[in-house]
């Protein structure tokens, strides 16, 4: 009686494996049939998104080969931190060589850096990397009052359905984005421009004062969000880091 | 089993002797008491809070955090809400601000955010089980539980349950909310919100009744073929009806037409060439509501109307006469203005845009002439489809409860969906996939196809995830409730000629109306009487950049004195008296500090031009005759706190002294276009904008 427990025991173990091991294998695509040596990143990178949604552009990215033409039918690759998935994670590239991937971002705000590779004949890998940003809550509350007080001004490209003020002001104002400048100014400074304008810092009286009609809250969610936006990214001095 | 006579058993082993069964007994009772301290003790709250600690361990801020770190199982429990939450028994740091570096969860710092977790708990948001203690039970549904943590992309929609009015933070529900007025949803599924009320479709399906007058047999068949091959915007969703049930459909819409007196006519005036139709409809400002596909394939242009591309494979050219002439005949309640165009404007009009056609539109559509028995299928297939839940038609009842009531569905059970296979089984990707692509879950359902993007799926879904239980439920002192929507009608005459020029289209008074141009309810305190009276004869613009303008009506000037007379005396803010500043007073003294106030301390050429030649700003309206348009009262309230008369102006308050204010009001009053206001008031037309915020 004994042996036939553990007979039909060691079925169920069997089994169970199998099922586990299929499940993995079935998740090949398509397979090579070129390789190129460089991967090059198309179009993708540097998006700003909401936490957990797909990206609005999606990231395409070419296989080339030692002339720079883009190699069809190679293989890639997609990786990304836990959270962030890609639809398709993986095949390979189309007849202009390229790879185009939807991009749905975890549920933490903050940088997403993301991989691309292929591999050359020689298995020999390449690799990219490309970086997106994840807005949370606050920051999205920021971005949308860059949107509606700071862009016209702060943003120097115009749409059809807003022309920029930048060129008809005689101080140019930085983009949020412009790191280089911006990360070297404190919070407080940045809060202090924003609320009382341009002659709190000695700078331009064209730069308004918002704090008479941001409330406190919106004005923390503007310097959260052009702090989340920087290139270069934004380190606060002093904080305190885990120690790895 | 004769070997266990040689043997002693286990029972003989165990249980024996009196001694051996006591030491058993007690053995077992020993282990099943340590039990319990044991699960405590390599439990997984218990291993996070062990981690936590040694992450916090050797930080500079170990101090602080240390002393704000409370072992063993927190519970936040708020009975008002029913919420009772053990969330934080792991994510311990959610309250850290020094812990903006750690992003490894559980411990990372809770984002800002614009509640207290104190006082609304975790799940009120989140979702999940607020009282599991293991992430499974508290995150996935398990079998205990019915509700699992929302993915973060949707939480707005825990927002939705308290807010039913849209808020600056949740751009991605109240786009979700608007979708389901504007694109239609809740003509077939009704939502009903807390208040008794039901969400109403803010989207306006034409009539059906008299459609013959307006358009071909052959027009509707490829229309109901594919919507979006005619425009690529338009609205309504694809049936995916066969060729004989588009046959049947529009023989007994065409049959089942009644005509509607004088909506067919035809002017004598000579046909217009293209380029003054052209330049007619750029001065109609007919593209403020009507798109148009251009070249590259961009439909441009407002969304108010249907679009125009291939308006000339649609309509007869006679009904279109008689529209132009003025829509209310066919349509009394339409949005569209009555223009009072004469017969060659007409003429030239109609030329320019019977002429936006596409000859391969219509050119593969033959029809015979439909039989009794089509008709009769086609009234049938009406009914199944439920074509009167947005349309009138005659003869056919609006349908009740077409389709199921969504008024709960954010709170559906799982259990109680059923699921396309390889599908994760959650109710966020059950309601996504039924939006994009309805007939998945089955050929026969009636759900058309709509053909949204990917974003507005995501908004959609937020929006639904919205109508839980917990928002049917909520207190009413808790819930912050939207404005009630307003009914407003001016009265009299001048409320008949505005409903006639379809005013509300684009402007909001007293709560009615839309938002494309300025809400009109102060009107009255803040323009000058000739100024407007100019403008609404003549109401050109010196901003070119905008799409969007007031159009010309070519009103009568009786009609203008009309409308004059009812916004000056009607339109008025209660909070101050339009004459109670005087300016024509003001000394050069009192105008030159003004100016200097301008341009320097205030720095208001960033956004305003007062001087053509100098100032380039380009944010705010131009000022360079605003003394001619503004009252003077209306200016300095206007500075001293402009939200104050325009909820949401993104112009800022400055905090302005008052001394200040009047000598910027003097400066501002003196900006005139020559001579007193009112009699040369003919140079000043048009100067001020009907503006429009670029991003709506
Ligand atoms: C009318 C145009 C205008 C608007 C609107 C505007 N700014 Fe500025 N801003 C400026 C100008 C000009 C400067 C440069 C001042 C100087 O360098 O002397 C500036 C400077 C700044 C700076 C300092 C860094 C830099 O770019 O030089 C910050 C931060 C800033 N603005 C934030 C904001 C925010 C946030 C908003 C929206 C709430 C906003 N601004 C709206 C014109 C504007």
């Amino acid at each position: 009686m004994m042996r036939q427990t553990i007979l039909v025991g060691l079925i169920v173990i069997c089994a169970a494996l199998w099922g586990c091991t299929r499940k993995n294998t079935s998740a090949v695509g398509p397979t090579p049939t070129a390789f190129g040596t460089a991967l090059v990143e198309s179009s993708g990178g540097k998006q700003i998104g909401g936490v957990g949604t797909t990206l609005p552009q999606p990231v395409v990215v070419q296989v080339n080969d030692d002339q720079g033409n883009g190699v069809a039918g190679a293989p890639v690759e997609f990786t990304g931190p836990r959270g962030v998935s890609f639809d398709p994670a993986s095949g390979v590239t189309d007849s202009s060589g390229q790879f185009t991937t939807n991009v749905m971002l975890g549920s933490m705000a903050g940088r997403y850096q993301l991989g691309a590779s292929t591999h050359t004949k020689a298995q020999k890998s390449v690799d990219l990397k490309l970086e997106e940003i994840a807005l949370g809550d606050q920051e999205r509350l920021g971005a949308h009052l860059d949107e509606t007080y700071c862009n016209r001004c702060h943003n120097p490209e115009s749409t059809p359905e807003r022309v920029s003020n930048y060129d008809n002001l005689e101080v140019k104002p930085h983009s949020f984005t412009e790191g280089d400048t911006l990360n070297k100014m404190s919070d407080a400074d940045l809060t202090a421009i924003i609320s009382h304008g341009g002659p709190a810092l000695n700078k331009s009286p064209l730069m308004p004062p918002y704090g008479y009609t941001l409330k406190k809250m919106e004005i923390q969610a503007l310097l959260a969000y052009i702090r989340m936006v920087s290139d270069p990214p934004y380190r606060p001095a002093g904080t305190y880091y885990v120690q790895k | 089993m004769p070997s266990s006579t040689n043997k002693p058993s286990l029972r003989q082993i165990l249980f024996g002797s009196p001694i051996r069964a006591f030491g058993v007994v007690s053995l077992v009772f020993l282990v099943s008491l340590a039990i319990a301290p044991a699960k405590n003790h390599f439990s997984e709250w218990r291993h996070y809070q062990n981690q936590y600690l040694s992450l916090i361990q050797g930080r500079g801020d170990a101090v602080t955090l240390r002393r704000h770190f409370r072992g063993g199982i927190q519970q936040n429990w708020l009975p008002e809400l029913g919420v009772v939450d053990r969330c934080t028994t792991c994510h311990v740091g959610q309250k850290e601000a020094t812990l903006t570096d750690v992003g490894l969860q559980p411990f990372r710092r809770h984002p800002v955010m614009a509640h207290n977790v104190d006082q609304f708990g975790c799940v009120m948001c989140h979702r999940g089980q607020g009282a599991a203690t293991t992430v499974e039970e508290a995150h996935s549904s398990t079998l205990a539980w019915e509700q699992p943590i929302l993915p973060a992309r949707y939480t707005e929609a825990s927002c939705g349950q308290c807010h039913r009015a849209p808020l600056a933070e949740t751009p991605e529900l109240n786009l979700g909310r608007n979708l389901l007025a504007r694109e239609g949803c809740v003509h077939c599924h009704t939502i009903k919100l807390p208040g008794g009320d039901t969400m109403k479709a803010t989207d306006d399906p034409p009539s059906l009744s008299h459609i013959a007058d307006k358009t071909t047999r052959e027009w509707i068949y490829a229309w109901l073929k594919d919507p979006q091959a005619y425009a690529a915007s338009a609205t309504m969703p694809n049936f995916k009806l066969n060729d004989d049930n588009v046959r049947d459909i529009s023989a007994f819409l065409v049959a089942n037409s009644t005509p509607v007196a004088g909506d067919a006519a035809t002017v004598s005036a000579k046909p217009g060439d293209t380029t003054a139709g052209a330049s007619l409809y750029g001065e109609s400002f007919c593209a403020s509501c009507h798109a148009v596909q251009n070249a590259a394939g961009n439909v441009v242009g407002g969304n108010v109307g249907p679009e125009l591309t291939r308006v000339g494979n649609k309509v007869k050219p006679e009904w279109l006469t008689a529209w132009l002439r003025n829509p209310r005949v066919y349509d009394p309640p339409t949005g569209m203005p009555h223009y009072r165009f004469n017969d060659q404007q007409i003429s030239t009009l109609g030329t320019f845009l019977l002429a936006k056609s596409d000859s391969d539109f219509l050119a593969n559509v033959h029809l015979d002439p439909a039989t009794p028995e089509q008709i009769t299928h086609g009234k049938t297939l009406v009914q199944e489809y439920g074509c009167a839940a947005c349309h009138e038609i005659n003869g056919i009842k609006r349908p009740e409860n077409f389709a199921p009531e969504l008024t709960r569905i954010g709170s559906k059970p799982i259990t109680q969906l059923i699921f396309l296979p390889g599908m994760q089984h959650a109710l966020p990707n059950y309601i996504s996939a039924k939006i994009r692509q309805p007939r998945s879950f089955g050929s026969s359902l009636k759900m058309p196809q709509y053909t949204f993007t990917t974003q507005q799926i995501d908004a959609l879904t937020t929006a639904l995830l919205s109508r839980t239980d917990r928002a049917q439920t909520i207190p009413p002192a808790l819930a912050v409730t939207a404005t009630p929507e307003s009914t407003y009608q001016p009265a009299g005459k001048a409320g008949q000629l505005m409903s006639d020029l379809a005013c509300f289209s684009c402007h909001k008074i007293n709560g009615r109306g839309g938002d494309m141009a300025p809400d009109l309810s102060w009107e009255g305190t803040s323009v000058q009487r000739a100024w407007l009276q100019q403008f609404l004869k003549n109401p050109n613009t010196l901003r070119p950049a905008l799409i969007r303008r007031m159009p010309k009506f070519n009103l009568a000037d009786s009609e203008i004195n009309l409308l004059t007379d009812y916004i000056m005396t009607v339109y008025q803010t209660p909070a101050f008296d339009r004459d109670s500043i005087d300016s024509s007073g003001d000394s050069r003294v009192q105008v030159e500090q003004g100016r200097q106030l301008f341009y320097s301390k205030y720095a208001c050429q960033s956004c305003h031009i007062v001087d053509p030649k100098a100032d380039k700003g380009y944010v705010g309206p131009t000022l360079t005759q605003v003394g001619s348009r503004l009252t003077a009262a209306w200016v300095y309230h206007w500075l001293k706190d402009p939200q104050s008369l325009r909820p949401g102006t993104v112009e800022p308050n400055r905090n302005m002294s008052d001394d200040d204010a009047r000598a910027l009001t003097a400066f501002l009053m003196s900006q005139r276009s020559g001579g007193r206001p009112g009699n040369k008031a003919a140079k000043v037309q048009g100067e001020r904008v009907p503006r429009l915020e670029a991003r709506k």
